[in-house]
């Protein structure tokens, strides 16, 4: 796993999340301050697993919501980097709440875990590319 | 701004000074969207024509609603549902009941009778005119809502040493500091070409009575504060009769408290008093649609093709249970299903609006109901309904509108989050740790009470719901102007229906003014055909 440049920890140290957002569908109201995670551990427990299973192997009901784990379509970093930046149909982009540093940080741990094989680091510069190409 | 009519604009640019521009952002948005929504009245669909089909596809309101007028309106109707249950978003879990979320992880709901969670919509704005309508015609029961609480709490880490407070008092507070600053202002001539003379003086009126401040323009502890934030000593009756005023916070904790946050969320027509919920739970309104349409609803249909043509629509599913594959036509079809579902089924509609579907993601959302065994809230609190807010991730505790007063166990809403990081850290938790981590934010508010009565939980996590796959369509500005009229526009024989095609996004009113729009527009389609 790539490790962060002293600079991205500090952003991302610093990076408590406010957010504020006026009240159109219904809404709980008022302030969340949430403290960012940091490590891919930690991205992918507080973010990607509402989806994707802690194991990483989705689920199935009225529709699918994929495995990520031994998927092969990891291999190309840009793929899921670009999953994560973008969405795709219900899944939302994250780049609201996830900055390039937490995303490379999750993507290398998804390509690295549940079954999954591609130890080429991924950095917040590829993730920042894929944001520019938006 | 040399004018001497103060507009708005003008009074937003005064705000945006005094408060810095997150107070002018969230005065603007309170201001910016006041709309109700639009209801003319149940559709006129005349001349259908005799033996034309329609099949709807979900059961939840929007294609009950749409069911509902087209048979009336001398269609045949079928409608295909993915659930065993009828209702869609609009649902309450009972004690007793049992629900498995994607990933397999099944709770068994131990509430009391009476008792329950509403994991969706849990309450309806007094100007949503379409859903009341139909609430009345078809026999649900509703009784308040109760919205604003004044004397609930509010709570941020970073404030107050991270205790909350009484809603009225920090927001006295925030009023009362807002308006001696402004009144400052004013006195500095800051914004003498902004306003008149004597609108300055209207003003300064204005801003002593709104913001209980004293004769000299201050806030200031002493009795005239109190009447708004509450007292040391409230009056009474006799000897000690007399009030005693009580101390005004820090200015820095208050405006660090982010009151003005909760303040301006009470502002928003979506969100303003007077608001109801059905008596017995939300889900009562899907039990009463169903009601009216439920020999039309064929249950466990997984809808796996959408196919039209010039003689039709063809509808392929598989039932859930057996896998049993059948094939359904009509002329022409409604099409509920959300965005997300829909996105992975086979449907020949035109590329543009295949891209219109799969352009829009969806929100996610959690709730959690917390039983507990007395009212603490009520009984040691004074709390009778309403909303405690937090910085926390469960975003607010909400307390039962029902059976106040009343002895035995009550249902707490533990948790409503909807923020990106919090909701999805509770919903990637299994029920048992969002119950745990309910407790454990939730009893910054009652210390004393919440462990110690806690008796069963249950909780929804949207990202997680087998038939949705999310809460509600998420719109942007950008989406709306590329695809959203793509979207609602009928395809041939085709139209889609629910909150994802409506302005009204993630409420009920948003899917039946959408199902009434959509249906209207079909019928006169099927009259042209």
């Amino acid at each position: 796993m790539q490790t962060p440049s002293p600079r991205l920890l500090l952003v991302i140290g610093l990076a408590v999340a406010v957010i504020a957002s006026p009240a159109l569908a219904d809404e709980p109201g008022g302030l969340s301050k949430t403290t960012a995670p940091v490590t891919g551990e930690q991205v992918y427990t507080q973010v990607c697993q509402a989806c994707h299973m802690a194991n990483a192997k989705g689920g199935q009901g009225a529709a699918v919501i994929p495995a990520l784990a031994a998927n092969p379509r990891l291999a190309v970093a840009a793929y899921p980097i670009s999953m994560v930046v973008n969405g795709r149909g219900a899944m939302p982009g994250f780049t609201d709440i996830l900055n390039p540093s937490q995303i490379a940080q999750v993507v290398g741990y998804v390509r690295t875990h549940f079954g999954n094989a591609y130890p080429k680091p991924v950095t917040a510069e590829e993730v920042a590319k894929i944001e520019g190409a938006k | 701004m040399s004018g001497r009519a103060t507009t708005r604009r003008q009074l937003l640019s005064a705000i945006g000074m005094i408060g810095g521009a997150t107070a002018l952002y969230s005065a603007m948005t309170t201001l910016g969207h006041a709309a109700e929504t639009q209801f003319a009245g149940p559709p006129n669909l005349s001349g259908a024509r005799k033996g034309a089909s329609i099949i709807v596809l979900g059961a939840g309101l929007a294609g009950m609603l749409a069911a509902y007028e087209l048979s009336k309106a001398g269609y045949q109707v079928k409608i295909l549902e993915y659930q065993p249950r009828a209702g869609g978003r609009n649902w309450s879990l009972y004690g007793g009941d049992t629900y498995t979320e994607l990933g397999g992880a099944t709770q068994h709901v131990g509430f009391a009778p009476g008792n329950y969670l509403n994991p969706g919509p849990w309450r309806i704005p007094h100007h949503h005119r379409t859903l009341l309508h139909y609430c009345k015609a078809f026999g649900v029961q509703l009784e308040p809502f109760i919205q604003f609480n004044h004397n609930a709490y509010v709570h941020n880490a970073d404030a107050f040493g991270g205790k909350p407070q009484r809603f009225h008092e920090v927001a006295a507070d925030f009023e009362g500091n807002v308006a001696e600053l402004l009144g400052k202002a004013i006195d500095q001539k800051a914004l003498d070409a902004e306003l008149t003379l004597e609108d300055r003086d209207r003003l300064k009126v204005a801003l002593r009575e709104w913001g209980a401040l004293d004769e000299n323009m201050r806030y200031v502890k002493g009795l005239r504060s109190s009447e708004h934030r509450g007292y040391d000593r409230p009056p009474g009756g006799g000897v000690n009769g007399a009030p005693i005023a009580s101390d005004i916070f820090d200015r820095t904790d208050v405006l660090k408290s982010g009151v003005w946050e909760n303040m301006a969320f009470f502002m928003n027509m979506e969100m303003q008093t007077t608001m109801f919920q059905p008596v017995g739970g939300m889900g009562m309104i899907g039990k009463a649609f169903a009601r009216q349409v439920q020999p039309l609803i064929t249950h466990n249909a997984k809808v796996t093709k959408i196919f039209q043509d010039k003689t039709g629509v063809t509808v392929t599913y598989s039932d859930t249970g057996t896998g049993v594959v059948s094939q359904a036509k009509a002329d022409f079809c409604v099409c509920t299903i959300p965005l997300g579902v829909l996105n992975q089924i086979d449907v020949n509609v035109s590329p543009e609006k295949q891209a219109a579907i799969a352009a829009v993601p969806y929100s996610n959302a959690v709730k959690i109901g917390l039983e507990m065994k007395r009212r603490f809230w009520e009984e040691d609190d004074y709390i009778y309904g309403g909303h405690s807010f937090t910085s926390q991730d469960i975003g607010l505790i909400s307390y039962p509108n029902n059976h106040l007063f009343g002895d035995g166990p009550a249902v707490l809403l533990g948790a409503f989050s909807r923020s990106g990081l919090s909701a999805n850290r509770l919903a990637g938790m299994t029920p048992e740790q969002r119950i745990e981590a309910a407790l454990a934010q939730g009893a910054v508010f009652h210390p004393d009470s919440y462990r110690k009565e806690f008796s069963n939980g249950a909780s929804v996590a949207w990202s997680r719901v087998p038939w949705t796959l999310g809460c509600c369509a998420r719109w942007n500005e950008d989406t709306r102007k590329a695809h959203y009229q793509t979207l609602v526009a009928i395809d041939d024989r085709i139209v889609l229906a629910g909150e994802h095609a409506s302005y009204v996004g993630c409420w009920m009113e948003g899917a039946l003014t959408s199902s009434l729009d959509a249906i209207t527009r079909l019928h006169r389609r099927a009259l042209e055909a």
